[in-house]
């Protein structure tokens, strides 16, 4: 009875589409790209500058991109780091750099009253685009980061998303993690920095990010301001294609935990991808969709072999790691593996069902809103499209996108794209014990 | 300059803050369940969230963890759905969902389009007091619950020095046992002790239904009233006080795991908002939180992290929110070549100087801006601003508080700030612990052939 209520309640709503927000688009005169989205209701901003200097950057330096990004506001123009903080910090104000593998993001949230609006936006300005680099600031900063490499390798499945990354890249610019690892951050010099940060934080690589309650005049001269000093440059060249593995291959790291963490994979799609709406679908169905995806059921809901299970496909530039993952006891990590692959190989053979394909798609549209539901996740959606240059109606079609896929384009999409002979499966866990039981 | 701009800044945000906020308003069922509804109505989606008052605090000794337990068997089915069928529904409908469980509370919450509101209310209603507890489900779910804690705690260094520093730190609080429950107990659930602790806490005068969101809260209401008013009430009995017994002296732990890096905690029995004497103690307590870690303008990423250059990281937390006394937690990573009992003197020196002299007006000034600050970002998020009105109902303290907190942040004095820093920080309150990291050698082998 009450399940005939839901039933008709979807198909009353299911015809209803949610227009997404109205992304302007410009390029300051040295070439950054702006893109701004005007939002009302709180009196606030966030603001982003994003260049392409993550990781995939390093060359053999890994970590340097990392490192740059780490360096930034601990000293610039005329302040220290303990002033920086200040500055942003009595004004309520909230900064941030994050480096990942293919981009850095410089990130300001602050009010909007032009007083303390002014204060932080020039406090970031002066962080972007006069960074010190001080001797001091730089020994310190890469001390904390060998620190906090030193505590991953506590961490099993830290140790296995490095195997696990290193397996799927080998030498490609994606393979090793961004900060880096022990011995190439011990050798970075402070030069090192300095060159990486004039190579690649120039306009030309730079793309500004403004959502939030300010009126379109000032988003121009925000993003103008923000860019003004940095030199024009130029992008820095595509990198290099990946190349996917075509054997599979199976290593396990011995470690002293109760679990075993596995990880099982490929490269597999990136921004652009033509297949990925199906690759995005399928996953969803396959691990993506939390307590009612295939894996979950298989693995925790019909066995109780973990507590997590799940598989996720990340695009990226070039080919994003496929990742499918679980951690069990380790004495059953054998048998946790062996449903894993099943459930995987089915999936790539014999595709999504019908009525799977039908719940994911209620799921994916029906929830669309709570994509971009607060001005964080709206401003981080627009930042995706504005640095992998997709369309700017990219959130008006994403529900007519995934509602064109079907178990045949599904089906057929796995299949080219997810080699079942080709992956690289990384367990990291205790063995010993496994003759106990 | 920075003073004129700071006062400034005091004297204009509320009135900012003000003209934003919605209401929150408060409707109480007959059968007890109490209802809150803030509308915000800034996109097309609401979150609903069931808050029972019922959480590890209320466990006795042999069956801890068994709050965490039951939040993991209510997606397990009941008379109209069956095992798994709540997760799907909540998913065809586009919505998130998940559940929590803490110290006080054990919660349960959905993110949906806002029309699909009553999906969550009907199901939320059906499992409040239809569950059924079979056999089978447990069995496979006390794997899962085993799994999640050799996740969580037993393979974590960290993890396992804070499950036993609380361990130590509490005598008769029952603050001292893990949320998640120690290993033996977990082990031996019953399906008649999970049906007990489900048939006394979950019933709707033992809940709090909080809604924000694109709503009408009129309309809220209404579907409050038709699914969840003909839920039966259970007699809830008070709880034993089980305050945790005056601490005579300093008390140390050592913890010894596999790891890389040491790690130490000290923490100071406070009293939260609940149970201080005057509540301006627990806002003094917040404030001298923010004071030692409000940002990386804070004392202890200023003067430890970069100033003495002794720690990779260290922070501090005070819980404001708790039914009984807690800990002031001071935490901390040593740089290569340092030790943990440097840091030790180090965080103590810092305590002192709060004792002995007034917190600077900048510090002060610069705390309540971030609090202003905070409660506009704050209202970006549904899901912040119902776990705020959840939380503070499940200990029983009005959810009035959670507006008028700026204010009482305001009212906070430097010398309330040294007043709590000397009557609560001292060391015959304090528990201190490290991690003593053992050998961890990882080996590599290429196991193509393996079993």
């Amino acid at each position: 009875m009450a399940i005939r209520l839901l039933g008709l309640l979807l198909f009353v709503f299911s015809s209803v589409t949610m227009a997404a927000a109205k992304i302007d688009h410009w390029q300051t005169p040295q070439g950054s790209r702006v893109y701004y989205v005007r939002t009302e209701g709180l009196p606030m901003v966030d603001i982003q500058v994003s260049f392409d200097a993550g990781a995939a950057r390093d060359g053999q330096q890994f970590g340097v991109a990392a490192l740059t990004a780490a360096l930034l506001d601990t000293g610039a123009g005329q302040w220290n780091a303990d002033a920086i903080a200040q500055r942003f910090e009595s004004v309520g104000a909230l900064f941030d750099v994050s480096a990942s593998t293919d981009m850095v993001t410089l990130s300001l949230r602050t009010l909007t009253d032009k007083a303390l609006f002014d204060k932080s936006l020039e406090t970031m300005q002066t962080i972007l685009t006069k960074p010190r680099f001080n001797a001091a600031d730089f020994k310190r900063e890469k001390n904390r980061t060998l620190a906090a490499l030193k505590q991953q390798e506590e961490s099993p499945a830290a140790v296995g998303g490095i195997a696990f990354s290193k397996v799927l890249y080998g030498s490609h610019p994606y393979g090793h993690q961004t900060a880096g690892d022990m011995k190439t951050v011990a050798a970075l010099k402070e030069a090192d920095l300095k060159r990486f940060y004039q190579n690649y934080y120039v306009a030309a690589n730079a793309i500004v990010v403004i959502v939030g309650d300010i009126p379109k005049e000032q988003a121009e001269q925000t993003a103008l301001l923000l860019v003004k000093d940095l030199p024009t440059g130029k992008k820095p060249d595509a990198l290099p294609d990946v190349v996917i593995p075509t054997q599979a291959t199976q290593q396990h790291i011995e470690f002293p935990s109760t679990q075993t963490h596995v990880l099982v994979g490929l490269p597999v799609t990136y921004r652009k991808d033509p297949d990925y709406y199906n690759l995005y679908v399928g996953n969803h169905i396959l691990g993506g969709s939390g307590l009612v995806s295939k894996l979950f059921d298989e693995v925790r809901e019909k066995r109780g072999l973990a507590y997590s299970a799940s598989s996720s496909m990340s695009p990226m530039l070039k080919p994003g790691p496929f990742t499918v993952g679980l951690q069990t006891r380790n004495d059953q990590t054998q048998q946790a593996l062996e449903v894993l692959n099943k459930t995987l190989s089915d999936f790539v053979t014999q595709g999504p069902t019908e009525a799977e394909l039908t719940a994911a798609k209620k799921n994916i549209i029906g929830g669309f809103a709570m994509r971009f539901d607060t001005n964080k996740k709206l401003a981080n959606y627009v930042g995706m499209i504005g640095f992998y240059e997709m369309p700017l109606d990219y959130l008006d079609t994403f529900q007519k996108k995934v509602e064109e896929t079907t178990v045949a384009t599904i089906s057929d999409a796995f299949k080219r794209r997810v080699n079942l002979n080709a992956l690289q499966t990384v367990t990291v866990g205790k063995t010993a014990e496994k003759s106990a039981k | 300059m920075n003073k004129r701009l700071l006062s400034y800044l005091l004297l204009c945000l509320p009135v900012v803050a003000n003209s934003e906020a919605s209401k929150v308003s408060e409707h109480i069922l007959k059968n007890g369940l109490k209802v809150l509804v803030k509308e915000d109505h800034r996109s097309p989606v609401v979150v609903s969230q069931v808050w029972y008052k019922v959480g590890s605090s209320y466990e006795p000794n042999g069956i801890t963890g068994i709050s965490h337990m039951l939040e993991h068997m209510m997606f397990k089915g009941t008379d109209k759905h069956p095992a798994g069928e709540f997760s799907k529904i909540i998913a065809e409908n586009g919505g998130d969902e998940n559940a929590f469980t803490g110290q006080d509370y054990t919660a349960y919450f959905q993110t949906m389009a806002a029309d699909k509101l009553a999906v969550s209310f009907e199901l939320e209603a059906d499992r409040m007091r239809g569950l059924h507890l079979l056999p089978d489900e447990l069995k496979k779910e006390l794997e899962v619950v085993t799994e999640e804690r050799r996740m969580r705690t037993d393979d974590k260094p960290q993890a396992k020095l804070a499950e036993s520093f609380n361990a130590v730190a509490y005598t008769s609080s029952p603050y001292k046992h893990p949320v998640i429950g120690w290993p033996s107990d977990i082990a031996n659930y019953k399906v008649e002790d999970l049906q007990a602790w489900y048939q006394q806490w979950y019933a709707p005068n033992n809940a709090t239904l909080v809604v924000v969101g694109d709503v009408q809260t009129q309309a809220v209401f209404d579907l409050a009233e038709k699914y969840f008013a003909e839920l039966k009430t259970s007699d809830i009995k008070p709880l034993k006080p089980q305050p945790d017994m005056e601490q005579l002296g300093v008390r140390r732990i050592t913890v010894k795991a596999p790891a890389k890096m040491p790690v130490m905690v000290m923490g100071y029995k406070v009293p939260s908002l609940k149970t201080a004497q005057s509540e301006d103690e627990a806002y003094a307590l917040e404030v001298l939180a923010g004071v030692l870690d409000g940002g990386n303008s804070a004392r202890l990423s200023t003067d430890l992290v970069r100033g003495k250059q002794l720690a990779v990281s260290a922070g501090a937390n005070y819980d404001l929110i708790g039914r009984l006394d807690g800990l002031f937690e001071l935490e901390s990573t040593p740089v290569e070549g340092k030790s943990v009992a440097d840091l030790e003197a180090a965080l103590k020196a810092e305590v002192t100087r709060l004792q002995q002299t007034l917190i600077s007006d900048e510090e002060l000034q610069r705390i309540k801006a971030q609090v202003l600050a905070s409660d506009v970002y704050e209202k970006d998020s549904n899901f912040y601003q119902a776990m705020q009105l959840g939380s503070l109902e499940t200990v029983n303290l009005p959810w009035q508080k959670a507006d008028e907190y700026v204010a009482n942040i305001n009212k906070v004095t430097a010398e309330q700030v040294r007043d709590v820093a000397k009557k609560y920080l001292i060391e015959d309150h304090l528990t201190v612990g490290y991690l003593d990291p053992q050998a961890i050698k990882p080996t590599t082998s290429n196991a193509k052939g393996a079993k």
